[in-house]
């Protein structure tokens, strides 16, 4: 709990400087949902005592804000809190520290009892459309249930209104009765929307509503929340790993890494010219439906290894570790999520497409130049280009080789609930004390 | 690893046909057949596939979930036999691999077949992998089962795979178990085990499906890495058209336990000749491309396999039912026609409408 005021201090400034910025921008309607320093830790607990040992940093200060009627996408890898991010929004799980405010009010503090009337406000759609569903309740069971526990009296009764909102997404209304088995994982998932439109939410929160559906049932479903939207008003936060899907359905999109957002922009840009370096490694490795375009000129980058682990995310930049632009300052500072160009927020030193923020630090740290793999899509019957450096002209920095090694060392010797991050030679655990890295690392050694 | 080139020689010489009905690519299978009795009818999963690979290719196969993809890979490495020893599944039609049939081959020949000559990654690193046992033991078990070495020699070669395909300090890593790895280090672990004897044809089910875009990225890279080293036949196996797109060279799309349409990537993407195909194109967002017009999904349901529809089994979904004259997408089943280069397709259509439909209807809209 202690460290919520420092994040909520420390976002403070960026935050200034992004507010009024935005204030300006055009397409700027009226604020639905403002989150500012969200923090959620989850504790660590060992020994009979249980005492917190350590914290998983799932989402680690994020600010944004989501406006009527448009759509805000989320993406990152697996780890990267976006879906603990959802659950605390919706307020299904408390957060650690920050604050979230819905129309205006401060929900953040707000019980279960407090809770309730926003209940209607804020509904959310579930990834597997097999677990979200009661197996031993009927159709009209389920998606009846928000009025029996908000005690609303739908105009006609409540089947009607159920046999309704089931045509609406696309179901007969003779399955009031019938069982979730009965039905395929497609229908499942429009079952889950009807319950999640019943009371005419405003914000409806979507945590990857299509992954676990077949191209073609995804399709409609992505159509169904289109048409939905546009027919009843609807503003979505859809949370999606799928980066062709969240191009397709959002107005516009966060890119999150270890519990922070790295890139918020609109959908146009940030597909275009991706500022930061994540993002655009993220757009790089997701294949692309064109068997001609193998063998022309797109490149590929690929990252090495893995993401850190959450419980002890890197200092500084927290992609510093992978980025194949890092220098010093990114293992020493963190840097603000800023707009750099209107309606477009990104935290990095050395942004692509913009201007660099830290100009005067050039040297790239060891770990950069080995940090990805450039490779060009060609046919299996032609050489692939050999793994390239992004930045040619950059000097090494001998000194950081031993560092690497150091903490590679280090990092498998750390206990063992760590270990399945562990041992990526992209991925260092720096010390928290960067000005000595070597000294600290020595001891923690032995 | 001297041992395993000179494995890899011999099988990588020519082949002398000797069967009565000689096979002329590395990999064939012909009308294959897989069904499953159960109570409440015949499973007809796979129902008459045809397809032939060569080494050092890839072929892709796509369709929905339960459209026979991955009984096909099963059937080919013939683990549909295994657990119920053949009592409930019926499987008919010849799999040729390397000169070599293997659906009436006796189960010990399979057997020192799979793991050796083609061996499979699967989509699930985690349940792949026996929990229990570290990393190096299970490569060292798929390795001794195939050669007669120490376990030392073994656990030499394990070291060596796991570095190969891009695990860091292997030497180490080979004492870990299963739930230490992250999921991309999994998956290459399961790929190390998959090459511990340079098998031949690689079945790869859904290799990146639980993998992050990066990991995917880095999975299908050294995937293409391996192949072009060991020269191996990949069949690999997903519903992502940007990963077919992007590694196969052959695409086989599959309905209801058939194949719908067969041809070369290019030609797959730059003119496919049937509707399903058409609605996976349509139905797919595109990262590449600014999308401002709607989905074009393929309406209904996959289709039962117990009640497979009449005629096409795609008719009850398909937008061009009617067009051909007299019906006859309901009464009578298409079979696979050449309609270009190496280019097949399973449509009632006439070349006219198809062309038309694509040039005209399909292909702006994507």
């Amino acid at each position: 709990m202690s460290e919520t005021p420092v994040s909520v201090t420390k976002k403070a400034e960026p935050q200034a400087a992004a507010v009024p910025a935005q204030a300006t921008s055009p397409e700027n309607g009226e604020v639905l949902l403002r989150v500012e320093g969200l923090v959620k830790h989850f504790p660590i607990k060992k020994g009979i005592l249980q005492r917190q040992v350590a914290a998983v940093k799932a989402v680690d200060g994020i600010d944004f804000e989501v406006r009527k009627g448009e759509t805000l996408g989320v993406v990152g890898e697996s780890g990267c809190g976006k879906s603990t991010m959802g659950r605390v929004i919706t307020k299904l799980i408390e957060p650690t520290g920050g604050k979230i405010e819905f129309e205006g009010q401060d929900i953040t503090k707000l019980g279960t009892r407090g809770m309730r009337p926003l209940r209607r406000d804020i509904q959310m759609i579930f990834q597997d459309p097999y677990g979200s569903l009661n197996p031993r309740h009927t159709i009209g069971s389920i998606v009846s249930a928000p009025f029996r526990l908000q005690g609303v009296e739908p105009e006609g009764g409540v089947k009607k209104e159920v046999q309704r909102l089931l045509e609406l997404v696309g179901l007969s209304p003779e399955h009031f009765n019938r069982y979730p088995h009965e039905f395929s994982g497609g229908q499942r998932q429009r079952i889950g929307i009807a319950r999640a439109l019943a009371l005419k939410p405003k914000l409806v929160v979507a945590d990857e509503p299509v992954s676990a559906l077949d191209v073609s049932i995804q399709a409609q479903v992505v159509n169904l929340m289109d048409d939905l939207q546009s027919e009843l008003g609807l503003t979505y936060v859809i949370i999606a790993h799928d980066l062709s899907v969240v191009r397709h359905v959002s107005d516009r999109i966060a890119v999150m890494y270890l519990g922070k957002i790295v890139e918020l922009a609109d959908r146009t840009s940030l597909y275009e010219a991706p500022m930061h370096p994540y993002t655009k490694a993220l757009m790089s490795a997701v294949p692309v439906p064109d068997p001609t375009r193998r063998g022309a000129k797109s490149e590929r980058i690929l990252l090495k290894g893995d993401v850190p682990s959450p419980i002890s995310p890197p200092s500084g930049c927290r992609f510093h570790t992978r980025c194949w632009k890092a220098t010093e300052i990114c293992k020493t500072s963190e840097p603000p999520l800023l707009q750099l160009a209107p309606g477009r927020q990104v935290a990095c030193h050395h942004p692509e497409n913009a201007e660099d923020q830290a100009p005067d630090d050039t040297t790239l740290l060891a770990v950069a130049k080995e940090a990805i793999e450039v490779v060009t899509l060609a046919r299996t019957d032609t050489e692939p280009e050999p793994a390239t450096e992004s930045e040619p002209d950059s000097e090494p920095e001998t000194s950081d080789v031993a560092d690497v090694t150091d903490a590679a060392d280090e990092t498998d010797a750390a206990d063992s609930g760590d270990a399945a991050d562990s041992g990526d030679e992209s991925e260092v655990q720096p010390s928290a004390d960067a000005d000595e890295p070597d000294d600290v690392q020595e001891s923690t050694d032995k | 690893m001297t041992e395993l080139s000179k494995t890899g020689a011999a099988v990588g010489e020519p082949v002398a046909e000797g069967p009565s009905k000689p096979p002329t690519a590395f990999l064939e299978v012909r009308d294959l057949k897989v069904h499953f009795p159960t109570d409440d009818g015949l499973v007809k999963s796979v129902d008459g596939l045809s397809f032939k690979l060569e080494r050092g290719k890839t072929l892709s196969i796509v369709g929905e979930s339960g459209s026979g993809k991955s009984v096909t890979s099963l059937a080919i490495m013939g683990l549909h036999r295994l657990g119920a020893r053949g009592k409930n599944v019926k499987m008919s039609g010849e799999i040729w691999l390397d000169g070599k049939e293997l659906i009436g081959a006796a189960p010990d020949d399979v057997r020192r077949l799979r793991g050796r000559d083609m061996a499979m990654i699967f989509q699930d690193p985690l349940s792949a992998m026996h929990p229990y046992y570290t990393v190096g033991n299970q490569i060292v078990e798929a390795y001794r089962v195939h050669n007669n070495v120490s376990k030392k020699v073994a656990r030499t070669r394990a070291v060596e795979l796991l570095d190969r395909v891009g695990i860091p300090e292997p030497a180490k890593r080979v004492d870990s178990y299963p739930h230490e790895f992250s999921g991309g280090m999994r998956q290459r672990a399961m790929i190390a085990m998959s090459l511990a004897n340079n098998p031949q044809l690689l079945i790869a089910d859904e290799p990146t499906t639980a993998l992050d875009v990066t990991v995917q990225a880095q999975i299908l890279d050294l995937i293409r890495d391996l192949q072009k080293e060991f020269e191996s036949a990949v069949v690999l196996i997903t519903h992502d058209l940007g990963v077919v797109a992007e590694i196969a060279d052959q695409v086989l799309v599959m309905y209801g336990g058939r194949c719908v349409e067969r041809g070369p990537v290019e030609q797959i993407f730059a003119e496919p000749q049937h509707p399903y195909t058409w609605g996976l194109l349509g139905s797919m967002p595109r990262i590449d491309r600014e999308q401002t017009e709607r989905l074009v999904p393929v309406k209904g349901q996959p289709p039962s396999l117990i009640n497979v529809p009449s005629g096409c089994a795609f008719h009850p979904r398909c937008p061009y039912a009617d067009l051909p004259k007299g019906g006859i997408t309901r009464t009578q089943r298409p079979e696979l026609q050449e309609v270009g280069g190496d280019h097949f397709s399973a449509c009632h259509l006439s070349p006219e409408d198809r062309t038309r439909i694509w040039t005209e209807e399909i292909a702006p809209k994507l």
